[in-house]
């Protein structure tokens, strides 16, 4: 197992050891010189992390965890790279094969469990299969569409002993093939559209495929408006970029897909989130849509035309044969709405989320990694940091995981030592999870976290406010807590945030501190994230202030 | 947008692991697609079965189904049957009560529909009957009036014809 971790060229992995795992664990100890292992707080924390790592690096995660109860903490962190497509290989150990199907101590069917949030899963209780099905885990967790894959390993398994023969990484399958007049037909379409807009995705990200991106709307005046995995893709200053679209995505995005003759969809999945009301969304658009996996292709909305391959491949082929244009009136209108920019205070509180997360841009190196939980402070950092690059932004997008941050963080930091890794978290999300501070300290990982502590669970708070006449049920948490206190118990740093001032002189002693620090930064409740279009709905129907 | 369900059958090639079938049905199960009947066998290569199932879909859902079900890691192909170009059958076997003075009349009907007596007794006989879902149909109306006290249907099995129109053929 470990030889083939190697063949891949793992040097990092999270996880946590138990009864069954004992033999593996005893293998990593031996490996310990060529691969790091970091102990999380639990394998929730572990799976987050190598989540985050990948998302950070574009390399595969590797996750361990012991049978039982350390399996199952695992499913929410493989479930959150299922719907964001994230590569990893989560690697469990199962009782010995003789106990199987017994009910035996810790014993669960983690394949089972797992089978409709993995890409494929493995269950391996004959040496023979085990170098094979690790091989075939990277390769299915890397090719295509990517996601996650599980080998679930019985005891004596990881007892026994096999000759080995190293072999080369499995080659990646073959993304299916546009074909030439696909691509024409494709480019015919941009060339005669009047009023195109680009609608990109997380496929974008994970084809690389960002350069191609802008080049294409530079090339073709195309304006661009990205979902929430596809942030930085297109520099938040590009004149073109339109923002996030969907529920909380700007103006300009929402209207330029309303009022379009063309929408470019590539590595974006017309989720319920953005596609708010399928049967409208675009109504008056062509669309032509660019993914590696087919069975998005008229999933959520009916397309024109589709093209099934990788983006890369496709943008690289489509721009040669797109025309260069203008479209000055489509232009002038689209960055029109852009320029109206709404008021970005909601309360009179002094503190603002626009204010951190400005003041955070402007003070972190320009490399910084953003890692956020799930909730407004994730939607204000989505639509307030100024995002140079898409592995700068990471963010739970499809299972919307609270406490995903801390872990994904670690992740990030572990793969990028390099660069600083900041943590942008809500109280209801950081309470959750903040335990993996542990990591953080014992592996020196200097991660600065931003609690956004507004007292409530604010985007829960915000449809009770909106939709449940102010009914506020067990979302008001009056939880008294000092987190100046708790991060000192943990041996890290704490500062709080009343005022932007505060918060300037916090994040400064922060990125000096080169510790784990905890920023708390005291919000109203009552901050909303707008614009808002609610669940169903049309851009008619928009909340803007 | 929501055109009308049409029964469809699917032919799944998928390798012969264990919960293979698993991961077909539930993949269809919570993805909405609603099954109507599902038979699972050996191919003449042992590494591989077939499951071949039938179902309600619009042609929008079909796609889905088809595409998704291509996914899986342990689907070799997967072929949509149509109905005229494919030979599909179902077996039955079913208990029906009757006295000995209408066995006659019985008798007759199973005969007509090509089935077989395979049991018997003074009330009542056992009837196998192999074919269409459509000629099956068509022995269940003509013996409505006798009392059916048990019944089993395999559900379809399918194969590509090798001529075209092969579908209603018996
Ligand atoms: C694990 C999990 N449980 C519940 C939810 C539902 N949920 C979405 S946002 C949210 C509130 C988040 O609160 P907080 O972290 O304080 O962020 P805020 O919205 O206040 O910025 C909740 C409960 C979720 N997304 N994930
Ligand atoms: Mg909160």
């Amino acid at each position: 197992m470990a030889e083939v971790l190697l063949e891949h060229g793992v040097d990092v992995v999270f996880g946590y050891p138990g009864g069954t795992a004992l033999n593996i664990y005893d293998e990593l100890y031996k490996y310990s010189d060529r691969i790091t292992h970091i102990l999380t707080a639990d394998e929730q924390g572990a799976s987050f992390a190598a989540d985050g790592y990948a998302r950070a690096t574009g390399k595969t995660g590797v996750v361990f965890s012991t049978s039982g109860p350390g399996a199952t903490n695992l499913v929410t962190g493989i479930a959150t790279a299922n719907l964001d497509s994230i590569p990893m290989v989560a690697i469990t150990a199962n009782v010995p094969d003789a106990l199987i199907g017994k009910d035996a101590f810790q014993e669960v069917s983690i394949t089972g469990v797992t089978l409709p949030i993995t890409k494929h899963n493995f269950f391996v209780n004959r040496i023979e299969n085990l170098a094979d099905a690790l091989r075939s885990a990277f390769q299915i967790a890397n090719s295509g569409r990517k996601g996650p894959v599980l080998v679930d390993i019985t005891k004596d398994v990881t007892a026994d002993t096999i000759d080995f023969e190293h072999a080369d990484p499995l080659p990646l399958r073959a993304m299916p093939e546009i074909s030439k007049d696909d691509i024409q037909a494709a480019a015919r379409m941009i060339n005669v559209a009047e009023k195109p807009v680009m609608y990109i995705g997380g496929g974008v990200v994970s084809s690389r495929a960002s350069d191609l991106v802008v080049k294409l709307a530079e090339k073709a005046d195309i304006p661009v408006c990205h979902t929430l995995m596809a942030a930085g893709v297109i520099g938040y200053d590009h004149e073109l970029n339109l923002g996030l679209v969907g529920m909380h995505g700007s103006v300009a995005s929402n209207r330029a897909i309303d009022q379009a003759d063309l929408i470019i969809a590539i590595g974006a999945r017309f989720s319920d989130r953005v596609a708010l009301n399928p049967e409208r969304w675009g109504r008056k658009a062509k669309i032509l849509q660019i993914d590696v996996d087919k069975s998005e292709i008229n999933k959520n909305v009916l397309v024109d035309r589709y093209c099934v391959g990788d983006a890369r491949d496709f943008l690289s082929r489509a721009i040669d044969l797109v025309e260069e244009t203008r479209h000055e009136e489509w232009h002038q209108r689209v960055v029109g709405w852009k320029l109206k920019v709404r008021s970005t205070r909601t309360t009179e509180w002094p503190l603002t989320p626009y204010d951190i997360m400005t003041i955070l841009c402007d003070t972190a190196p320009s490399d910084s990694i953003y890692v956020t939980d799930v909730g407004q402070h994730q939607m204000w950092a989505a639509q307030y940091l100024k995002h140079r690059s898409a592995k700068q932004f990471i963010t739970s997008g499809g299972l919307g995981t609270m406490g995903y941050g801390y872990g994904a963080a670690i992740g990030a930091q572990c793969g990028n030592p390099g660069n600083r890794v900041i943590h942008i978290t809500g109280d209801g999300s950081f309470q959750m999870n903040l335990n993996e501070v542990v990591t953080a300290e014992t592996y020196d990982l200097p991660i600065i976290t931003v609690i956004m502590n507004n007292g409530v669970l604010g985007m829960v708070y915000q449809w009770q406010t909106l939709f449940y006449d102010k009914r506020y049920s067990n979302t008001v948490m009056g939880r008294k807590i000092n987190y100046q206190k708790v991060a000192e118990g943990f041996n890290i740093k704490g500062y709080r945030a009343k005022t932007p001032e505060e918060f300037q002189e916090a994040i400064d002693k922060a990125l000096a501190d080169n510790c784990p620090v905890w920023i708390e930064c005291v919000i109203s409740q009552e901050e909303r994230v707008l614009p808002m279009i609610p669940g169903g709905k049309t851009v008619d129907d928009m909340i803007i202030n | 947008m929501y055109k009308p369900l049409r029964e469809e059958i699917v032919s799944v090639l998928v390798l012969n692991q264990a919960n293979v079938l698993t991961r077909v049905v539930s993949m269809f199960g919570r993805r909405g697609f609603n099954i109507d009947s599902l038979t699972v066998s050996p191919t003449a290569d042992p590494s591989l079965s077939r499951i071949t199932i039938v179902f309600s879909a619009t042609e929008q859902s079909m796609q889905q189904i088809i595409t998704q079900t291509e996914k899986l890691e342990v689907v070799k192909e997967v072929v949509v049957l149509s109905r005229e170009n494919s030979i599909y059958r179902e077996l039955v076997l079913m208990r029906i009560e009757c006295g000995l003075d209408k066995l006659t009349t019985l008798k007759a009907i199973v005969e007509t529909f090509r089935g077989k007596i395979v049991d018997l007794s003074r009330d009542g006989i056992v009837v196998e009957l192999t074919g269409t879902p459509h000629k099956i149909n068509g022995f269940l109306d003509a013996i409505s009036e006798y009392s059916i006290t048990h019944m089993t249907r395999t559900g379809i099995t399918a194969i590509e014809g090798i001529n075209d129109d092969k579908g209603e053929q018996e």
